[in-house]
């Protein structure tokens, strides 16, 4: 009864939310092979969304079309009002650089660098001086339990190690939205399960939204709600699609 | 025999104890959301008393049946050793359900991708549920509840497999449906 309750509480509470993020029937087609077909999607602040959906089904596009990485050939992709699908590239890379952090499954950081520098990295390409980026790089990096490896190459850690600096990284900035695309899809599940909730905890408290896709049910489970997609359609309880 | 009689034994392994002692270790460790009840102790006991596996330890002063004292013999010590050592067996869970829904749905002309969303979603509620009660537990809860966690999870990639295979399913169901 409690998590009726409960349930009922949050959902009126979302439905006063405005979205802070939203995809309106999004097309995407990779030469004849059609990726999305009709995908939407609404984000709000501080919400952890799972996007669910087996492999080859549209979760990685739409994510990417959600970040503008990629630019739908049909539908709008909205953030904070603005319809960022018909940004130029340098207005999107700059978006995304202020405003959105990024953990993929494999190989986003920079090998040449040390963890620290990779952590500062997106404090440094948005003008902050060296010495104060490496100190929130630093500190970004005890909160995520390893400080111990600000020193080493990505190449020198472990998988569980190098996705805590990737988290790190993601989350410098001060990001309003985290898009993770299969962030402990190389973990095994005790790694996987610690980057989850030092990813969910840290993100909580900045306040970002989590946009998770994901193919793993447990890793699923961290979310608020999740959207489901399937043949580049997207099923979501809210939008009643 | 049923888990609380070989659960009960094993508690006994520990050293002698009465009933009520057995009932509050049970609960304790592994009662969670179903603690025992008094007369399912003491039935249970003179069970594993009839077959040899306890016996009698000493009895109180003016005690009646509730003041016994309950022993292990080598016999129940053996019968603990089997239980430990004999794997369970893979129980289908809610497989067969599941299965008799999707399929009475594609016969019946209903939508068996909302039958598996339905259930996907419910599985997933579970799921959170359990993630945030293991989040705020013991290591006990969090081993518990990642047990569940796993067999939930397992139903779910059976959902997944099933809802891309209801194409072929639906042609098998009805032959003259092209697939």
């Amino acid at each position: 009864m409690t998590a009726t309750l409960t349930d009922h509480a949050t959902d009126s509470r979302r439905e006063e939310t405005p979205a802070l993020l939203e995809a309106v029937d999004l097309h995407k087609a990779f030469g004849p092979t059609p990726a999305l077909n009709g995908a939407s999607i609404r984000v709000r602040a501080g919400e952890v969304l799972a996007v669910m959906g087996p492999s080859g089904s549209g979760k990685s596009t739409l994510l990417h079309c959600l970040a503008g990485i990629l630019v739908p050939d049909s539908g709008q992709v909205r953030y904070n009002d603005r319809d960022i699908s018909s940004l130029s590239e340098a207005g999107r890379s700059a978006l995304r650089r202020s405003d959105f952090g990024f953990v993929f499954q494999f190989g986003q950081l920079v090998p040449e660098l040390t963890c620290l520098e990779n952590v500062a990295l997106p404090l440094r390409l948005t003008g902050v001086r060296r010495r104060a980026a490496e100190h929130s790089a630093r500190e970004w990096l005890e909160r995520l339990e390893v400080a111990d490896v600000a020193g080493m190459r990505p190449g020198e850690t472990s998988g569980g190690q190098g996705q805590r600096v990737a988290v790190a990284r993601a989350l410098v900035a001060g990001p309003r939205v985290v898009f993770a695309d299969e962030p402990t899809g190389a973990l095994d599940s005790l790694n996987g399960e610690r980057v989850m909730e030092l990813l969910l905890a840290a993100a909580q408290d900045t306040g970002a939204a989590i946009v998770l896709v994901t193919h793993e049910p447990r890793v699923a489970a961290y979310s608020d709600r999740e959207v489901v997609v399937r043949d580049g359609r997207t099923r979501d309880s809210e939008l009643g699609a | 025999m049923a888990i609380v009689g070989h659960t009960l034994l094993a508690l006994l392994e520990g050293g002698p104890r009465h009933g009520y002692d057995l009932k509050r270790a049970y609960d304790e460790r592994f009662g969670h959301d179903r603690p025992l009840h008094y007369g399912q102790v003491y039935s249970t006991l003179s069970r594993l008393l009839k077959n040899g596996l306890v016996e009698v330890d000493g009895l109180e002063a003016g005690g009646g049946p509730e003041r016994k004292r309950y022993a292990i013999t080598d016999a129940g010590i053996t019968d603990v050793a089997a239980w430990l050592d004999t794997p369970e067996k893979p129980e289908p869970y809610l497989q067969n359900t599941l299965y008799t829904k999707v399929v009475l749905a594609l016969m019946t002309g209903r939508s068996a991708a909302d039958v598996l969303d339905a259930q996907r979603s419910e599985h997933l509620r579970m799921m959170r549920e359990l993630t945030r009660r293991k989040a705020g537990g013991d290591l006990a809860d969090q081993l518990i509840c990642d047990h569940a966690l796993f067999h939930l999870e397992a139903d779910l990639r059976w959902l997944e497999l099933t809802a891309a295979r209801l194409d072929q399913l639906a042609a098998e169901i009805d032959p003259g449906k092209p697939s």
